[in-house]
């Protein structure tokens, strides 16, 4: 299993744009991948999921990713939450 | 009969058309049982991808014909289409409790709307409502209904509806479609954010229209005033063409003046620029054609959170704001904090009165580390376009020499550190508090700009609380007092080659651009939607002309008087 912690910098934290960009792009992946924000976990397969934790700007979330495409799904995730200008750290 | 109904003015402009009522099918939704759940899972599955087949289609159209970022709204309905957390749990509840597929739907996504429902937050709140259009969609191919389909009006009408989905408004065709009036939604919902970007006049949450205007009667559209006027007489409809008439060439003529600079009649130029809170702003500042930002309030990227934001994050802000602006004056004001304004992380201990207490530059100089962090940001950030750094309430030259000075020593680091830094920083201060006023003249040798924020200067200069309504007559931006103490205050700077700014709501009003480009104020700040009227207004007055009135103005008795007589001069 991987595992990193990001910080929330879009100033209108995760909201729909960004969520379905960061959702859309792992759903190809066989790994079970996870969001976790303020003791909550949520598939991050799951748009609805993810959107419905509010995540908001300047906040820490955990994001973790577990099977056989790990490693991949992190890189994407990385460069998704980069490029969307979700998290640039 | 003729009748008026009010709501929400969503978009600007005024429409006449015959009503048109999108209809919205009651989708009634039955529990069943089902014997064969694998057939009814692929009944549920096939309905899934014609809705999915329809929301490749509109979003498709709606890029071409809108915009890539109105698009995305259908990238995420797609998106809720194939959601395993909400797919999953249908097909779990067909398949283990017999339920037909319509139920398990409606009870699934019924879950969801009640969470985003219930949260804390506008803009969640209406993805309720996206969920819905989802629900609707699908639920429409499962029971074989067949929902209006607003693309095939071929007629002028307004179109009259319980509310407009995101899919429904993207399909209105501004050709025909000349209006629309919702009896629920607010500002922000879709329909209304869609309607001012087609340009289609608007009124939204209207409550009761579905209920009292038929198909094929006349309406009228007010989007300026959010009125709606049903069946009305022919005095009435010509009235409102008249209007109508008035606002297409208002709109025209301030069209033109975007790019254009601010010059009044007599050929002087003063610069008008624009107040914003975070640096999503930035949009509505360049398509209203601001010369600048004169207000940039930070506290806002240190609320709605619960710690306080690290220096790169400020830093990113700042740089995006100055980069945006793209070499234009940029005046970012630090942070204002205190008063009525809180942070529910900084545990201050309630003041009696907290408008004269410890807020804005007291509590930044009676907190250093924090203001020191804010000011790092800003200078790391100047090199990215045209900064002003403006502190807020300073009542007294020491407390202006302390918060310079602590620029000074952050700017003498980061410069040993080897950061790059602007080394052509304006400085300057708000005048919001009398002793700064009156001692303009001596202010006026040490820094490098005013700006005169008018909502705090009439507070403490009248004694009365803008939040106490018993007291709110006396609210006076044009009471003589007020304007004496703003025209020492421009003295005072161009005596000394400086210049005076206004931030407020002042800056942007009628009544107040004739009177201060009299008195000579050099930059009007305000929000990005006034900005084009106050151009067209300027363009129209002589400055020299304002500026003989200035004496007879200022020796006046009440605000009253100084209304009556700008009103007649202008």
């Amino acid at each position: 299993m991987v595992e990193k912690q990001y910080i929330i910098t879009d100033e209108a934290g995760v909201h729909a744009r960004p969520a379905s960009a960061l959702v859309g792009s792992v759903s190809k992946f066989q790994s079970d991948i996870t969001l976790e924000y303020k003791g909550k976990t949520v598939n991050l397969k799951s748009i609805l999921g993810v959107m419905s934790l509010g995540v908001t700007s300047g906040s820490t979330v955990t994001i973790a990713a577990d099977g056989a495409d790990e490693e991949e799904a992190m890189t994407k995730i990385d460069e998704v939450l980069k490029a969307e200008g979700i998290s640039n750290e | 009969m003729k009748q008026s109904i009010s709501g929400i003015a969503a978009s600007n402009g005024i429409a006449i058309a015959k009503a048109f009522r999108l209809e919205n099918p009651e989708l009634m939704v039955e529990q069943k049982k089902v014997d064969n759940t694998t057939s009814e899972i692929e009944r549920f599955q096939a309905a899934v991808t014609k809705a999915a087949a329809e929301l490749e289609i509109i979003k498709e159209k709606t890029a071409q014909q809108i915009s890539d970022k109105e698009a995305a709204i259908f990238g995420a309905h797609l998106l809720v289409l194939s959601d395993p957390e909400l797919v999953g749990p249908i097909k779990e509840r067909i398949n283990n409790d017999h339920i037909n597929a319509e139920f398990a739907l409606q009870e699934t996504t019924d879950m969801f709307i009640g969470m985003f429902e219930a949260m804390d937050n506008e803009y969640m709140k209406e993805r309720a409502a996206d969920i819905r259009d989802v629900r609707k969609r699908v639920l429409s191919h499962l029971l074989g209904v067949t929902i209006q389909n607003p693309s095939m009006i071929s007629e002028e009408v307004i179109v009259i509806a319980e509310d407009l989905t995101p899919s429904d408004t993207v399909q209105l065709n501004a050709e025909f479609v000349k209006g629309f009036i919702t009896d629920i939604g607010g500002r922000t919902s879709h329909s209304a954010i869609l309607a001012r970007t087609l340009e289609i006049p608007a009124v939204v949450g209207a409550q009761t229209v579905m209920s009292s205007i038929d198909n094929g009667v006349v309406v009228i559209v007010d989007g300026l005033e959010g009125l709606i006027i049903v069946d009305p007489d022919e005095v009435t409809i010509q009235a409102f063409q008249q209007k109508k008439r008035a606002y297409d060439v208002q709109k025209a003529e301030w069209a033109k003046l975007k790019d254009e600079p601010t010059v009044s009649s007599d050929g002087q130029h003063v610069e008008l620029a624009a107040n914003i809170g975070t640096p999503k702003d930035l949009t509505g500042v360049l398509e209203h054609g601001s010369e600048g930002i004169g207000l940039y309030r930070t506290e806002f990227l240190y609320m709605g959170r619960e710690t306080f934001p690290t220096e790169d994050e400020q830093f990113d802000a700042y740089t995006k704001v100055l980069k945006g602006m793209n070499g234009k004056p940029t005046v970012v004001r630090t942070l204002d904090i205190g008063g009525d304004k809180e942070l529910t992380y900084l545990d201050l201990p309630k003041e009696m009165n907290p408008f004269l207490g410890l807020r804005a530059i007291r509590l930044c100089l009676e907190m250093p580390e924090l203001f020191r962090t804010q000011l790092r940001a800003l200078l790391r950030a100047s090199v990215h376009g045209n900064l002003k750094i403006m502190f807020p309430m300073i009542a007294t030259i020491e407390e202006f020499r302390q918060a310079k000075g602590l620029l000074e020593e952050e700017k003498t680091k980061l410069l040993n550190e080897g950061v790059e830094l602007s080394d052509s920083i304006e400085v300057g201060i708000m005048v919001e508090i009398p002793s700064t006023a009156i001692l303009a003249d001596v202010f006026a040798k040490e820094v490098d700009f005013f700006s005169i924020g008018t909502n705090d200067l009439i507070q403490y200069t009248m004694a009365a609380d803008r939040m106490n309504e018993r007291v709110s007559y006396l609210y006076q931006p044009f009471n003589p007092a007020i304007l004496r103490l703003v025209k020492m205050v421009i003295d005072a700077s161009h005596r000394e080659g400086k210049w005076t700014g206004m931030c407020g709501e002042m800056a942007g009003d009628e009544i107040a651009i004739p009177i201060l480009l009299g008195l000579g104020l050099d930059e009007f700040s305000m929000s990005a939607s006034s900005l084009l009227k106050a151009r067209s207004q300027i363009s129209k007055l002589s400055k020299a002309e304002m500026a003989s009135h200035t004496e007879h103005i200022l020796a006046l008795a009440t605000s009253d008087e100084v209304e009556a007589y700008v009103k007649e001069i202008s």
